[in-house]
């Protein structure tokens, strides 16, 4: 049962949401702030998608990139507009300011689109199969897994070789003594926003593409999973992010093949059974990070 | 080249400054003394902007900087190290010290700061690829010192430099700290160990319950004011007993 097409299928499975789960890590690490809007900018990159194919003539790359380019601004706009505001009150507020950027967010679509899912147009190797000895997968899955290598490269590289990397890993560690460096707050945490809406942007591509629709509410089951993830791998660092991410896209195949077909829709109740166990016996997740607990005043 | 005047303070409704002025002039050696909640931190952090204070006037060179943030602050020439070092553990040293340029980098003069500071501090250089979290305090503490050196700042205020550390350590840590007083950098020293702090500083001032008790010479201190006092929070009352 364990075959190359399930070893693949999993990698690329814990990529999609390695990815995920870095995007809300990365606001996190920076603002203490669980950012339950983070779902809506995926949810807006399918919906530029699907504007972007259906009505105009822009070329399917051209749809892509301006689709992550979307979630990326939308994701600093609220940073901007909502969240830069209430900064220095309550982390409460904070809370129930992004859980009023998701809300907001999903009633601007549900007005101007409609409450209904729309189709959104993928060019066709998105559903290719191809056969590599005896094992046949979608050609997505192996995309998934080249970009998130890519992606991850590039933020490894920027996080560890240029000063806002640096900044941004200082300021997840201590974000008071960072600003005594010289460091604008507002850079570091808008830069946050930008690459975790960028993230959320590219991961939409592949969300977006297995059902080829989108819907309002399209961002909720994204939001749990890279919320789960964090916790199982540890939400204090980039690297227990990633780490949380593969590890729940393999439970989650795992359970799929050894569950009986009496059992399998309760998947998702196994996979919280086991954020229950470790809220309660690690609750610091795999990877303990370095960083301190100290609120953005 | 620091004139505070009537400075407040609060943290909610606890005041923590009742109108303090203090003055540093340039390239002097200024200790603020006092025990434990008498509002020497609290000072610090409303000069470098981590506090906004309530009312008076921070000028530095002539312009008004209260209430401004920290990172206007630093660019302005004021660098402060924070007690407990606030070393950022997950970050090489090498990376700390990039970090304490920030806004002054220039990619000629980063290479010859950098050497610089391996000459104040060789063990920096010995360290320098290892994380910041990894070195014993009082190696982080002249990283800090040195992080705060690199935007190469007209003034450095030190908070409890000497806190947690070995009585070896603390003898180099004050011998540094007049050494850079020598090499003519201004520096406004907060420090709870008085007795050690006045072997070295120009002028002091005492703060007791967030007033400034008394300011001048240390040897017009050491003279007035019983210096055990200033350890152990002074009399019942709060306050140190100055002899006139």
């Amino acid at each position: 049962m364990i075959d190359l097409e399930f070893m693949i299928n999993t990698v690329s499975l814990g990529s999609l949401y390695a990815l995920l789960s870095l995007g809300l890590v990365f606001v996190y690490g920076i603002l203490k702030l669980v950012n339950f809007a983070y779902g809506e900018y995926l949810m807006v990159a399918g919906y530029a998608m699907y504007v972007l194919g259906t009505f105009t003539g822009v070329p399917w790359y051209a749809t892509l990139v301006l689709a992550v380019l979307t979630a990326a601004l939308v994701s600093y706009l609220t940073e901007l507009v909502a969240f830069r505001p209430v900064r220095t009150k309550s982390l409460t507020a904070m809370l129930v300011t992004s859980f009023a950027v998701s809300v907001f967010l999903q009633n601007v679509v549900l007005i101007t689109i409609s409450s209904r899912s729309r189709a959104v147009r993928f060019p066709s190797f998105f559903s290719q199969t191809i056969t590599l000895g005896d094992a046949t997968v979608p050609l997505r899955n192996l995309m998934i897994i080249a970009i998130t290598i890519i992606l991850l490269t590039a933020l490894t590289l920027v996080m560890k070789k240029t000063v806002l990397g640096m900044a941004m890993r200082a300021a997840a560690d201590r974000f008071t003594t960072t600003r005594l460096m010289g460091v604008p707050a507002n850079l570091v945490i808008s830069a946050a926003f930008l690459i975790s809406g960028t993230l959320a942007g590219v991961v939409s591509i592949f969300w977006v593409s297995r059902s080829a629709s989108v819907d309002p509410l399209i961002g909720m089951a994204p939001l749990l999973i890279a919320f789960i993830a964090t916790v199982m791998g540890g939400m204090h660092s980039l690297v227990g992010a990633v780490i949380g991410g593969f590890v729940y896209g393999l439970l989650f195949n795992v359970l799929s093949i050894t569950l009986p077909a009496s059992l399998i829709s309760y998947r998702d109740a196994f996979m919280f059974v086991i954020v229950i166990l470790f809220l309660l016996f690690r609750p610091e997740g795999i990877w303990k990070g370095g960083y301190t607990e100290e609120r953005v005043g | 080249m620091l004139t505070i005047e009537n400075l407040t303070a609060s943290y909610g409704a606890i005041t923590a400054l009742h109108g303090i002025s203090l003055e540093v002039g340039e390239g002097e050696l200024v200790a603020l003394l006092g025990s434990n909640g008498a509002g020497k931190s609290t000072t610090l952090k409303s000069i470098c902007g981590l506090l906004r204070p309530g009312q008076g006037t921070i000028r530095f060179l002539g312009e008004d900087i209260a209430g401004r943030a920290p990172e206007v602050i630093l660019k302005k020439g004021i660098s402060m190290v924070p007690e407990g070092r606030e070393i950022f553990g997950g970050l090489t040293v090498e990376e700390n010290l990039r970090l304490g340029a920030f806004t002054s980098y220039q990619r000629d003069r980063y290479r010859t700061d950098l050497d610089e500071m391996f000459a104040l501090f060789p063990i920096l250089k010995e360290r320098f690829t290892q994380a910041g979290g990894l070195l014993s305090g009082g190696e982080q503490q002249m990283l800090a010192i040195a992080r705060a050196l690199m935007s190469h700042p007209k003034l450095l205020m030190l908070d409890e430099p000497s806190l947690g550390l070995s009585p070896t350590m603390t003898d180099s840590i004050f011998e540094l700290i007049s050494d850079l007083r020598d090499r003519g950098t201004t520096i406004l020293l907060v420090e709870q160990n008085a007795e050690r702090a006045l072997e070295i500083v120009d002028r002091a001032y005492l703060l007791t319950t967030g007033s400034i008790e008394f300011s001048g010479t240390p040897d017009e201190l050491k003279r007035r004011v019983d210096i055990a006092s200033v350890y152990f929070g002074g009399e019942d009352d709060g306050t140190c007993e100055v002899r006139l």
